[in-house]
């Protein structure tokens, strides 16, 4: 345990097994409060934390940022995932960290690199077919390779004014203002169900002996459902994708309180891992806060 | 790691490991074992046969139940409840339930034996089949098994309730009559440990997640059963408890919408909003069948309805085809015709007001603004006329037929032309602006919006060029893009030759989904509670998701749609090249009325207070009340 404390500091995030770093970055690096602005620009954040009761950690998460300027520059882009590793032994973890990894690769290749291309594109793959895709091949790719684990997976995909969400299990992406908090996927969990039907109130979901079951996981075998979905970018506002070892345990107001109080969406994602583990820290904490400019 | 998937129960089953009955066994020197019947977790089922009746082939049904507790105590307790549950079973009298022989207990093991039956289950009758079953073969099981429920909730001294309702648990027996198999018994067996679920999830009420189990809840997998049999959905692949999401005649509209009321109401969430009893469940399912009339004449086909609720204004004749869309302006109504006029008429009395010619036909919509009237003819020409008498104000000559309909935009007349180009031209004066090159005929119809035009052309390219003519972006497709685009936040929606339907992304024009449909499309999307409209040459008028690209409903009319489609409030009106015009309901997509007119209907209606309005190619301008 003392060895685990050593190495997952709760200010230092550990290496995700697929080796994708998660540190955070520097604030210097990501405020751009210094720079001449050529435009107002998206800025990020992210934080894990292994949390104080687990002794692995099964998040994954994955962040890529891109900005061009010039004549004709390509729009922003951004691509940002939270995956919950679940299984016995270690196969929670390598389920969420493959399963970011063939998500992250295939609409890497296919709508990212994509945009870099010269010419018009005939014949490309829409964009929620991708998404629908590339959870599928995760999908796949866990029930050949880890048999008996599975994950959540939350994507997001930025491209210009767009975001398009996959998503499947019960990460979250939220939609945050000021004033607002409000998830936008949809949990697979059969108590968020009866909960959404009126059969559990809220406070009987949050203690029931059943609130980890889902009813939809990636790995979980043939035929995956996902939900795939576009909204337009909000406004002056933050997409929040988190694991639930941050929305089971802070609640969602005051998520938005430390969001809305931190000086930079990295401030804001240390912030809310405090919070996690100073409720008690029962499972793994992955955040990532994507912030987006007033047009 | 805490949590648990729950998985579907796997149909061939792994039971190999736990080792099957080989045929030839003999159990209890009685019941030859001949074959697997089923087997799946801790049950399997066995055809034997009766070894007391050696004259004849006494042919039984044998459960068997593997028994994995390990304390004694706990072996024992196990043991006890399957008699007390055998017991009560073999005291059921009722024909669709098969009839209990005998029990016994052996080793680890214990083994039920029933009256074989001869049949399939509805789950195998929906793996055979690929079509819809028909409404009165469901709605005849369904009563029938109202009538084992009833038996069994008004057992004395106990109501047995069955608890596990769904398609694998109900034969269909060579008389065509149902029999429930497999009470819940083997749940006896099963071990206690957390996160196990009672029942399968697909077909099991919501409330039997608190360990309540009642009539109530056979009611709801009764429902969740039928629900699955008329839409071919299995719902242990969707969401628990979603039924209410997809209603039964979204997915299957040959439903009636009295059999779907009826299913709504025993899959109510709330026990106390079902049916009070099985009894009752099955009045309103003979009231809905009476209704109907499927089951006194299963063949009848649903009665086709005369345009009643529509009442004809007023109708007038050109002197030949309208093959464009009218536009009403200030209670003045515009329409091009192909006997190269742009007529206005009275819209209230459908009065002739005046007409201007042009020198070819007019397969577009005009448009209007304050006192000016503006028309693209096959004449290569955009007129600009008077809006009150049709005196000609200026024209804008393109280099060939205009056959897309103007879009105006602060001062200026979008429009494209078969000449490749689109053309910005001056309100007031008819000058060119700008104008942007295609590699194509432009017959789509410019969108305009935040500094940005949007257009398809017939090389299959979209563009979207900015107010100096230059492209932002360009998007292909496989073939000719004359539907016109619509946009709904930041999304653009258009159609193609190709049969698609495509949502690009406004800013970078990238493809978000795309629909296909089965023929080329130049219809024109419309847009109204998160769903598009669009027609098709296929004939069918679709209903699809905007979020994503799953059909809602469609309709199909006789012909081609070419016409595109106009939402008020919840009706959709589209005419189809068949020669009518339809009213449907937005949300189930099912027809209000039609309107037959005497030639194809290509245009766009136009609706204005209360009123809707449409040319025809029987050379008739129609006005109808909603």
């Amino acid at each position: 345990m003392d060895f685990f404390k050593r190495i997952f500091g709760k200010k230092k995030p550990p290496v995700s097994p697929d080796g994708v770093k998660t540190a955070p970055l520097d604030p210097m690096m990501v405020a751009p409060t210094t720079i001449t602005p050529l435009q107002a620009r998206v800025l990020l954040g992210m934080a894990q934390s292994i949390g104080v009761e687990r002794t692995h950690n099964e998040d994954s998460l994955f962040v890529l940022q891109g900005t061009a300027a010039g004549l004709e520059a390509l729009p922003e882009f951004g691509l940002y995932i939270v995956a919950d590793g679940m299984g016995g032994h270690r196969s929670g973890e390598v389920a969420s960290a493959i399963s970011v990894r063939a998500v992250s690769r295939r609409l890497f290749e296919d709508s990212i690199l994509q945009l870099m291309s010269i010419d018009p594109l005939t014949d490309v793959v829409p964009l929620q077919d991708l998404m629908r895709i590339a959870l599928e091949e995760a999908n796949l790719a866990v029930v050949e390779r880890v048999p008996g684990g599975g994950t959540t997976l939350t994507a997001v995909l930025h491209l210009g004014h767009q975001v398009t969400i996959g998503h499947v299990g019960d990460s979250r992406a939220y939609i945050l203002t000021d004033s607002d908090v409000r998830p936008v996927t949809r949990d697979h969990s059969l108590v968020k169900r009866l909960e959404e039907l009126g059969q559990l109130r809220p406070e009987e979901a949050e203690v029931h002996p059943q609130r980890n079951v889902l009813y939809r996981a990636i790995g979980q075998g043939a035929n995956l459902e996902v939900d795939v979905f576009t909204l337009p970018i909000p406004r002056n506002s933050h997409i929040l994708l988190c694991s639930d070892g941050l929305w089971g345990v802070v609640p969602d107001q005051e998520i938005r309180r430390i969001v809305s109080a931190a000086e930079s969406p990295q401030e804001a994602c240390d912030r809310l891992i405090d919070a996690a583990n100073a409720a008690g820290g029962p499972d793994n904490i992955s955040a990532v806060l994507v912030y987006f400019p007033p047009e | 790691m805490r949590r648990t998937t729950r998985a579907l129960p796997n149909k061939t089953g792994e039971t190999d490991q736990l080792g099957l009955l080989q045929p030839g066994v003999t159990l209890q020197d009685r019941y030859l074992i001949l074959g697997v019947l089923g087997s799946g977790g801790m049950s399997s089922v066995y055809k034997g046969r009766d070894l007391h009746f050696p004259n004849v082939t006494k042919l039984v049904a044998v459960k068997e139940m593997i028994n994995l507790a390990a304390d004694p105590t706990m072996y024992e307790m196990v043991v006890r409840n399957f008699e007390r549950e055998a017991d009560l079973l073999a005291t059921l009298s009722h024909p669709a339930i098969p009839r209990i022989y005998d029990y016994f207990t052996q080793d680890t093991s214990s083994y039920l034996v029933m009256e074989f039956i001869e049949g399939r289950d509805l789950e195998r009758l929906l793996g055979d089949t690929d079509t819809y079953l028909p409404e009165e073969k469901v709605v005849t099981w369904a009563v029938e098994l109202c009538d084992v429920l009833t038996y069994l909730h008004g057992h004395q001294p106990q109501p047995v309730i069955f608890r596990d309702m769904k398609p694998s648990n109900v034969m269909i027996d060579q008389h065509g009559h149902i029999r429930l198999i497999d009470f819940g018994i083997a749940r006896i067996f099963q071990p206690g440990q957390k996160g196990t679920m009672i029942g399968t999830e697909g077909y099991s009420p919501p409330e039997q997640y608190r360990g309540e189990a009642s009539p109530a809840g056979d009611i709801y997998a009764l429902g969740a059963t039928m629900h699955h049999l008329l839409t071919r959905r299995d719902p242990r692949a969707e969401p628990p408890f979603s039924f209410s999401e997809r209603p039964v005649r979204q997915i299957n509209p040959q439903i009636s919408p009295e059999l779907e009321s009826v299913v709504n109401a025993a899959l109510a969430y709330d026990p106390k909003d079902r049916f009070a009893s099985a009894e009752s469940f099955k009045s309103a399912l003979l009231a809905a069948a009476k209704q109907t009339g499927i089951l006194i004449s299963p063949q009848k086909s649903t009665a086709l309805k005369l345009p009643s609720d529509v009442q004809e204004l007023w109708a007038f004749e050109c002197e030949d085809e309208i093959r464009g869309s009218p536009i009403v302006h200030r209670g003045i109504l515009y329409v091009g015709c192909y006997d190269n006029n742009l007529y206005a008429l009275d819209a209230k009395r459908g009065t002739f007001l005046w007409k201007y010619p042009t020198e070819g036909g007019i397969p577009t919509r005009p448009a209007a603004n304050e006192d000016l009237v503006y028309v693209a003819s096959e004449d290569h020409r955009l007129h600009a006329v008077s809006a009150d008498q049709g005196k000609l104000v200026w024209t804008y000559l393109a280099e060939g037929p205009i056959r897309s309909s103007p879009t105006l935009y602060e001062g200026h007349v979008f429009v494209g032309a078969d000449d490749g180009h689109l053309h910005v031209v001056n309100m007031l004066n008819g000058r060119r602006a700008w104008r942007a090159e295609a590699a194509g005929p432009v017959r789509s119809s410019p969108l305009v919006f935040d500094e940005r035009v949007y257009f398809g052309c017939e090389s299959g390219d979209f563009y979207c060029v900015d107010f100096r003519g230059e492209i932002k972006w360009r998007f292909r497709a496989k073939r000719a893009i004359s539907s016109s685009p619509i946009m709904v936040e930041g999304i653009l929606y258009f159609g193609s030759m190709d049969w698609t339907l495509y949502a690009l992304e406004a800013e970078g024009g990238w493809q978000i989904w795309r629909f296909r449909m089965g023929r080329p499309t130049i219809s024109s999307p419309a847009y109204a509670e998160g769903k598009l409209l669009t027609g098709c040459a296929d004939g069918n008028i679709y209903a699809i998701d905007a979020r994503n690209n799953r059909e809602v409903w469609r309709f199909q009319t006789e012909h081609q749609v070419t016409s595109s489609p106009v939402i008020q409030e919840d009706s959709v009106y589209c005419g189809s090249v068949d020669g009518s015009m339809y009213c449907l309901d937005l949300r189930s997509g099912r027809k209000r009325w039609t309107y037959r007119t005497g030639g194809p209907i290509t245009g766009t209606p136009a609706i204005h207070e209360g009123s809707i309005y449409f040319g025809s190619n029987d050379h008739h301008v129609y006005a109808l009340l909603t």
